[in-house]
């Protein structure tokens, strides 16, 4: 694309001011140009053919992954007993943490006013929608009788009169993860719908003005029907934001509610909230970063946006760090046996190296967000949002797999391997993620276009 | 057509059950006509002309396979079982034609779904392991022993409890065949008869017979009617395991052979020489012997008996000593002198012993000197003739004779040294004097003394044509190789028989089901010789006990017998012999010199698959082997500090938390990948995975014998090292050797990673002394109290009030046989997962017996503590099952519901015990026929992805509940045993209802020893355990 | 020009929002009720100009999470307590706290979707449909034109005034809107 134009906008600005949300030189007609354009263009970009192709080949390892899964059982994993459960369930709490920057941006920022969000969200959201579906995934494929799960964690009338076990974190995790997912799709499409308009308006042939004019649902910009869709968005907002913090606190309850040391601890909510809002940002950058260079969007995602996005790397980042500091705490606080022990193991166990790696990643990598040639430099953000991505996963290996590695009696202590097959299935869905944001790259406004005019100078009314 | 007849068997009540004679001969002639080896002849052959090939490639990833491998060995299994099933299933629903007697009531009274439970006996090694059998539908499903016989008191040992699956093993032997190609049985009588007529011409020159020790009087006198018949005939005898040293000591000891018979129960002192008299039936009386000993441990204020051991291979026995002192085999002749000189036997020759075994004599002494006649000195059964003499010396020094220790003529009939008489033999095949051997049982080419070269001699017999060698096995083994007939023989649990016990008291092996693959009894072939051939088994056994039985009321007799399950009267009288002073030379001539670089090579037999006799058990192979936890392999123990001067470990060993993490680098592995080890003995060099075993005496390495066989079943092969191959004649059970390093790894299946309890005090154990200072000593951190909890207390709801049940362990008497987890496999269908699987930690074991160690590495005390299902009343694995899988029932099981269960695993890591399995792949064979008829009816078979645990044996519970409730009152106490305590040789398990306050799991949940497990997670486990109390010799410091 | 056949309406394009927003108010001040403006971006104040203030959203979003509250609690409950009530784990069978993540997520959904649906419903789409789309250049709307449409149905409407009235607030371009 157009990486001339992205070196006059990368340049740091003087001392003191900060890089504008929007390129200079926008008008209305611009804005929907450029955006609409690269849905309504009939020339694909190779790179996308490319990214698309190998994204699909990994999709075929997931699918294999799992196919052999049903035909074999569980045991083709390295999970075992004491470690009941292992690649599945980090996989899990990694992608549903991923998934949590996108309603956290659209809703948060949106109720405290934050223009800046507006040029990131809508693909923050499609974000959120892949990554919960690539995590939904995993509960349900991990358990021994899939067939089964798919539907008895569902509260349905049945012949043998039994319900799902409503004390369990686990049935919590399923309203929790399907409510989050139907809720972040709400939100992502009613914020479609007038970019849907503008393509069928500007579309070239008919079939595609067809098919948008059928996803618009004949929206014609209406005042009355602003009014009424500001304040629907507005109360969506109002109602994601409380569920983004409640999904991943339900999630930490799944370790917290039970009674395995480096398990049972209260404080998880919060410090799985804050993991999964760093983990998310990362994700952003990971994919914005990309997105403004392939497509020449840095016009709408400016330096500020990244810079933004890694302040709130830098807090969440902090918070995190607390969290571990915290664990080793209370661990030691508690005097506990089983609690020290439990902090014996993650400093000096058969997996501390682990421990060390996530730290280094977690804690030492970001601190370099402190600086302002950092947070202004999209290669290094890129880098230290991969390396942070991988210490957020490895947070989770350590919380599920080393704690119960060693729990109460030491003669049942066991060790727990990955075999292939958790790998295929790991990077199986890393490819199936890329899959579904690329097509819809392609297929959908990547940016929201009528939430960006609404910030240009002369969509204001003069008095 | 296999699974028709199968669902028949459970379908149609026994009384349409028509005799199934036609269908053997259909099946008989199908083998016969069948032509070439083709059809049967090795499984290998006949299921790679089917489907394994491809099954086999169809297991794409090579790496993947590597562990996915048991599950295709158990395919495997599954298409060999069903090319057997035509010959298994015909016999099975058929009950023998004669009438046998059932143990409660008679068969024509069967009702379906209704077990039969009949009295039988196991022989073993030489003696009885008196049984009952619970039948199904005529199918022996489940074995259990018999409480009227002195020999069992109602409990097993892990082998009989085994022995079952033997029986349904596709891998048996199933038809007669000459030189490898299958014959009917007429054939084989036909030529037999020839062979016999021409002995019977020449005297019986160069007929031999080959059985291992025969303890049936029926059987002995066939034999010794063969032997008048054929003068110049000989009866060999070779038992692998066998107890020359005691025969040739007491011969040393009383100029004639006899067995001792010890009274542990009137013993307050024991001092064992190397007499692992509490880990197997090796030693005979080892059920009786340990229920014996421990009826002076169970409670510790009424006259605690006292055990010291000097051993020279840890044991189970040396784990339950008051003072254990290892000792090289060679050291412990010298203590049985240093010990004897004390008691005033002999004198002291100067014997030079390190200072803690001079202690450990010295207190030894004075408490044996202390309690004259209220003591006893068990001699090994592997030591030698000398210490057995001393030791039996020493008894009658100390008055024992008579009181703790009797002597009774040999059970063994016409008793002799095996070591000499399967070398008699070897020589006679190499000089050709033999023409004709029948061998009966065992398996001489491969677990001979290496020395004899049974292999090689019989190379040389087989070499003439006109040479013949019989076999009768149950199995097709490596002597099959030489055989020219072989026929299958019948499991005891299809054959008629009799038996003596380790005190002489017969039982009659009554068949609980017509042989599955028309096997013949060694009666039956003997019975050729003597112009009987067509006599039935039953009617041999009948035969002489007619001749035996005087008075008119034989029948009548005979169903007794039958009934009980043991002949009464006829235990053998102690002889007044009379031991004679003069203690016999130092006769281990190895001990002198022979020191410096060469190390002593002890041979025991393996724990788990015994002679090797049942390397092809899966139960057996999968059990971990007491101490070391290892399943599925032999290993070489050495001591922790040798595995380090060797360089194997990391570190030095100070403690047990250092060999616990030198092992490797991660404790907790379950999948050692052992350092292999090269032991040369006279020449001879076997390699082996050492394993630093707490507890072994330096400069000392054990080795397990009954691994390495070259032909045995899929269950059996691959694995382990065969220690057969350098064991000598002149040391079988310890000699000198040398070993040597190599850079090659044996990777291991271990159960058990970690043997510390750190600081989490899993078994409490305090000492006599400090017991009665601080009684309540178990219970430091007692339970939360219940009003402690915000969720008001069920039993406040009317839930428990009917039944409660419960069980307590008692870990002063648990001495980690292993039996329990045997009978549990067998009454709950548990499913076996093979090497690979429990290397990933996927054992499905319900009830796993922890071994932990104290202390210092070279002497540790050893605990063992049976953990089965806690049952908890706040059980954390059931509020966070998604499916309410898993729930409390109203009497307080923590019930597991099969087909509810999705399987997300939560549970298990919820449990803090850890109790829980989890069937990662489709454990559970479901296809052969063959293995089906033996499960338990009444309990689920478990499928894939699904979690599963101990339940107290509820299937139990129930029909005990139903048969209560018919009869309108209450389950009695002991109404309801489950497996493990029924199985359990010391009574060390306790279970029953809490709610009756009479109720002995009430009483003993009283007691002051009484403790939970992690208490302090408050999960109030309905199993509880006693604290375990030693009781140590108070002067022993100061001796 | 004037034509026999009936019109929805008389359609005014503006180049700015402020334009449309006075023209609006004019057309709010004139007397004119039933008319509506076209923005591609929300325009509050264009909504204030015609006289539409408040909705019923909110009012949607509130049922909806009752619903959804009491509806998620009550099946708790009624399973754990009373249709099937099983011993888990000594926990009471109506365990209250456990139930509340399962309520809160209940009443979020219920909300939403109200929210949501309410709103498509009170502005009747999806909706195939509409005059206004007649206009050419209406394509514009979604884009970077303001437009203000007069509706027939207005009692002051009449085409020749309206659109007088309409020219005078110098649009781009006045236009009518056939049906």
């Amino acid at each position: 694309m157009a990486p001339q134009v992205q070196d006059e906008i990368d340049v740091l600005p003087p001392k003191g001011v900060r890089p504008p949300i929007l390129g200079p030189g926008q008008t209305l007609r611009t804005v929907t140009d450029r955006i609409g354009g690269v849905v309504l263009t009939k020339h694909t970009p190779v790179f996308w053919l490319l990214i698309v192709a190998v994204a699909v080949a990994i999709t075929g390892i997931l699918n294999t992954a799992i196919g052999y899964l049903l035909m074999k059982g569980t045991g083709i994993w390295g999970i075992n007993i004491p470690v009941g459960w292992g690649f599945a369930i980090v996989n899990f709490v990694w992608w549903i943490g991923i998934g949590h920057a996108g309603t956290l941006i659209s809703a948060i920022l949106l109720l405290f006013k934050q223009s800046w969000r507006t040029s990131i969200n809508r693909f923050a959201e499609a974000m959120t929608i892949f990554a919960v579906m690539q995590a939904g995934l995993f509960p349900l494929v991990h358990t021994g009788r899939p067939w089964l799960a798919a539907y008895w964690l569902f509260p349905y009338p049945n012949s043998m009169g039994v319900w799902p076990q409503f004390r369990s974190p686990l049935i919590w995790d399923v309203f929790a993860v399907s409510t989050y997912f139907t809720v972040s799709f709400l939100f992502w499409g009613i914020g479609l719908i007038p970019d849907f308009a503008t393509l069928r308006d500007q579309a070239k042939t008919l079939t595609v003005r067809r098919i948008y004019g059928m996803l618009a649902m004949g929206w014609r910009g209406s005042a009355r029907h602003w009014n009424r869709y500001e304040t629907a968005y507005m109360l969506l907002a109002g109602l994601a934001t409380p569920l983004v913090l409640s999904v991943h606190s339900v999630v930490s309850l799944d370790f917290a509610v039970s009674v395995v040391p480096g398990w049972h601890t209260t404080f998880f909510p919060p410090y799985f909230v804050a993991g999964a809002i760093f983990s998310g940002f990362a994700m952003v950058l990971i994919l914005a970063i990309p997105f403004r260079y392939l497509y020449g969007m840095q016009d709408y995602i400016t330096l500020r946006h990244l810079q933004n996005c890694a302040k709130v790397m830098l807090a969440t980042g902090l918070i995190v760090a607390y969290s571990y500091l915290l664990e080793m705490f209370i661990g030691w606080y508690s005097n506990d046996k089983y609690e020290l022990a439990m902090v014996h193991n993650r400093l000096f166990g058969p997996y501390s190296k682990y421990y060390y790696t996530l730290i280094f990643c977690n804690i030492i990598t970001p601190q370099s967000l402190w600086f302002n040639k950092v947070r202004s430099s999209p290669a290094l953000l890129f880098l230290v949002s991969c390396v942070v991505q991988c210490g957020m996963w490895l947070e989770r290996f350590v919380i599920v797999v080393m704690s119960l590695q060693r729990d109460y009696l030491p003669t049942s202590w066991g060790m727990y391997w990955f075999t292939k097959w958790d790998v295929m299935t790991l990077l199986g869905t890393m490819g199936f993620f890329t899959l579904l944001f690329f097509l819809f790259i392609r297929f959908m406004p990547a940016i929201s276009i009528f939430e960006i005019r609404a910030l240009l100078p002369q969509a204001k009314v003069k008095e | 057509m296999s699974n028709n007849s199968d669902s028949q068997s459970s379908l149609i009540p026994a009384s349409e059950i028509k005799p199934a004679t036609m269908e053997l001969e259909a099946v008989r002639s199908k083998l016969a006509d069948a032509k070439g080896p083709k059809y049967w002849r090795t499984l290998e052959e006949l299921v790679d002309q089917q489907a394994f090939g491809d099954l086999l490639e169809r297991e794409f990833p090579r790496h993947a396979s590597e562990w996915i491998d048991p599950v295709s060995r158990r395919s495997f299994l599954k298409l060999a079982g069903a090319s057997l099933a035509l010959a298994g299933l015909t016999g099975c629903t058929k009950q023998p034609l004669e009438q046998i007697l059932p143990y409660v009531r008679q068969p024509e009274e069967l009702i379906p779904g209704r077990p039969i439970y009949y009295a039988t006996a196991m022989p073993f090694n030489g003696h009885a392991l008196p049984l009952l059998v619970e039948t199904h539908e005529f199918r022996p499903t489940k074995v259990e022993g018999n409480p009227q016989h002195q020999a069992s008191l109602g409990s097993t040992d892990l082998f009989a409890q085994a022995s079952i699956l033997n029986m349904y093993d596709p891998d048996r032997s199933i038809a007669v065949t000459y030189k490898g190609e299958p014959r009917p049985w007429g054939e084989f009588l036909g030529s037999i008869r020839g062979r016999v007529q021409y002995h019977k011409s020449n005297q019986g020159a160069g007929l031999r017979f080959l059985t291992g020790a025969v303890a049936s009087p029926t059987l002995g006198s066939q034999m010794r009617a063969v032997l008048q018949l054929f003068p110049q005939a000989k009866w060999h005898r070779w038992e692998p395991i066998h107890r020359d040293s005691i025969r040739q000591g007491s011969k040393a000891a009383f100029g004639n052979y006899y067995d001792p018979i010890y009274k542990f129960a009137a013993a307050d002192v024991v001092v064992s020489l190397d007499a692992d008299f509490l880990s197997g039936s090796w030693f005979p009386g080892f059920l009786s012997y340990s229920r014996d000993f421990m009826s002076r441990r169970k409670d510790p204020k009424a006259g605690m008996n006292r055990l010291y051991v000097a051993e020279s291979a840890p044991s189970t026995t040396g784990a339950k000593a008051d003072h254990r002192i290892p000792a090289l085999n060679a050291e412990i002749e010298k203590i049985a002198r240093a010990l004897a000189a004390k008691v005033g036997v002999g004198s002291a020759g100067g014997e030079q012993l390190s200072a803690e075994q001079q202690k450990w004599i010295n207190a030894a002494a004075a408490d044996l000197a202390k309690s004259k006649g209220r003591c006893l000195v068990v001699p090994g059964v592997f030591q030698s003739a000398t210490v057995f003499a001393l030791a039996q010396a020493m008894n009658a020094a100390l008055g024992n004779v008579g009181q703790t220790v009797n002597y009774i003529d040999p059970v063994e009939i016409d008793p002799v040294e095996h070591t000499q008489s399967i070398r008699e033999l070897a020589d006679d095949l190499r000089s050709g004097k033999v023409q004709t051997l029948v061998v009966m049982g065992g398996n001489p080419v491969f677990d001979a003394p290496a020395d004899v070269q049974f292999g090689d001699a019989l190379e040389k017999f087989a070499a003439n044509e006109q040479n013949q060698l019989i076999q009768l096995h149950i199995y097709r083994n490596d002597t099959t190789d030489f055989a020219t007939w072989h026929v299958p023989e019948a499991h005891y649990l299809e054959s008629w028989g009799d038996v003596r016990s380790y005190d002489g008291t017969v039982s009659i092996i009554q068949p609980m089901i017509a042989p599955l693959f028309d096997g013949r009894t060694a009666g039956e072939i003997i019975a050729i010789f003597i112009d009987q051939a067509t006599t039935p088994g039953h009617d041999l056994v009948q035969a002489y006990w007619r001749s035996q039985h005087s008075g008119d009321d034989f029948e009548a007799w005979w169903r007794r017998a039958l009934h009980d399950g043991f002949i009464g009267n006829t235990a053998f009288p102690a002889r007044q012999v009379k031991a004679n002073a003069a203690v016999p030379p130092a006769q281990t001539a190895h001990v002198a010199g022979q020191q410096g670089e060469f190390v002593e090579v002890i041979f025991r037999p393996d724990p788990t698959i015994f002679d090797g006799g049942f390397v092809n058990n899966a139960w057996l192979q999968e059990t971990p082997k007491p101490l070391s936890r290892t399943t599925w392999d032999n290993v070489a123990f050495i001591s922790p500090a040798m595995a380090a001067r060797y360089g194997f470990l990391r570190l030095e060993q100070k403690t047990i938390e250092q060999s616990d993490r030198a092992k490797n680098v991660n404790a907790d592995h379950q999948s050692d990948a052992e350092n292999v080890i090269e032991i040369n003995v006279g020449g001879r060099k076997v390699k082996a995975a050492m394993w630093p075993q707490p507890g072994q005496p330096d400069n000392a390495v054990t080795l397990f014998m009954g691994y390495g066989q070259k032909r045995t079943g899929r269950v059996g092969s691959g694995y382990g090292y065969d220690a057969y191959s350098i064991r000598p004649s002149g040391s079988q059970y310890a000699g000198f050797g040398a070993v040597q390093a190599t850079n090659e790894h044996w990777s291991i299946a271990v159960q058990q990673g970690h043997f510390t309890m750190d600081d989490r005090a899993p078994v409490r154990s305090s000492n006599l002394e400090e017991f009665e200072k601080e009684p309540n000593f178990a219970r430091e951190e007692p339970e939360p109290a219940r009003d402690e909890s915000l969720y008001p207390d069920f039993r406040d709801k009317g839930w428990y009030q009917q039944h409660a049940w419960a069980m307590a362990i008692d870990l002063n008497s648990c001495i980690g046989c292993q039996a329990c987890t045997v009978a549990c496999y067998a009454e709950n269908n548990i499913s076996v997962v093979g090497k690979e699987q429990v290397q990933r930690g996927r054992e499905m074991l319900w009830l796993r017996i922890d071994s932990y160690y104290e202390g210092d590495p070279a002497n540790p005390t050893m605990y063992f503590q049976p953990v089965p299902c806690m049952q908890c009343e706040n059980a954390p694995c059931e509020p966070v099952c998604p499916v309410g899988a898993t729930l409390h029932s109203t009497e307080g099981l923590n019930d597991m519901v099969y087909n509810r269960c999705v399987g997300t695993r939560y549970c298990s890591n919820n449990c803090p015990y850890k109790v829980r399995r989890f069937n990662f792949f489709l454990f559970a064979d479901y296809e052969t026929p063959i293995r089906k008829l033996g499960r338990n009816p009444d309990v689920t078979v478990r499928s894939r992805g699904v979690m599963e645990k101990c339940t107290y044996c509820v299937q139990r519970i129930n029909a005990a509940r139903i048969t209560a409730e018919k009869e309108d009152r209450r389950v009695r106490d002991g109404e309801v045993k489950t497996a493990c305590q029924q199985s359990c040789p010391t009574e060390a398990i306790y279970f029953g209802d809490m709610n009756d306050p009479n109720s002995k799991v009430a009483k003993w949940k009283k007691n002051q020893r009484n403790y939970s497990l992690l208490a302090d997670v408050n999960t109030r486990p309905r199993t509880t355990y006693i604290a375990s109390v030693k009781n140590p010799n108070p002067e022993f410091e100061k001796a | 020009m004037t034509t026999a056949q009936p019109i929805y309406g008389m359609m005014a394009e503006f180049d700015n929002p402020t334009d449309l927003v006075h023209a609006a108010e004019a057309a709010y001040a004139a007397g004119y009720r039933k008319m509506d403006a076209y923005s591609p971006y929300p325009l509050e104040e264009a909504a204030e100009a015609i006289g539409s203030h408040h909705n019923r959203v909110p009012l949607v979003c509130l049922i909806g999470a009752m619903l959804g509250m009491i509806g998620g609690y009550a099946l708790q409950y009624w399973v754990s307590a009373i249709n099937y009530p099983i011993n888990s784990g000594g926990k009471p069978f109506h365990s209250w706290p456990a139930f509340i993540p399962v309520t809160f997520e209940c009443a979020i959904l219920g909300a939403s979707l109200a929210t949501v649906f309410g709103m498509l419903a009170l502005n009747g789409l999806p909706q195939p449909y509409h005059p206004v789309f007649n206009v050419p250049r209406f394509t514009q709307a979604s884009t970077e034109k303001f437009f203000l449409c007069i509706e027939s149905q207005d009692p002051r409407f009449s085409p020749a005034e309206t659109r007088r009235f309409l020219e005078a607030q110098h649009p781009h371009e006045v236009s009518e809107v056939p049906y």
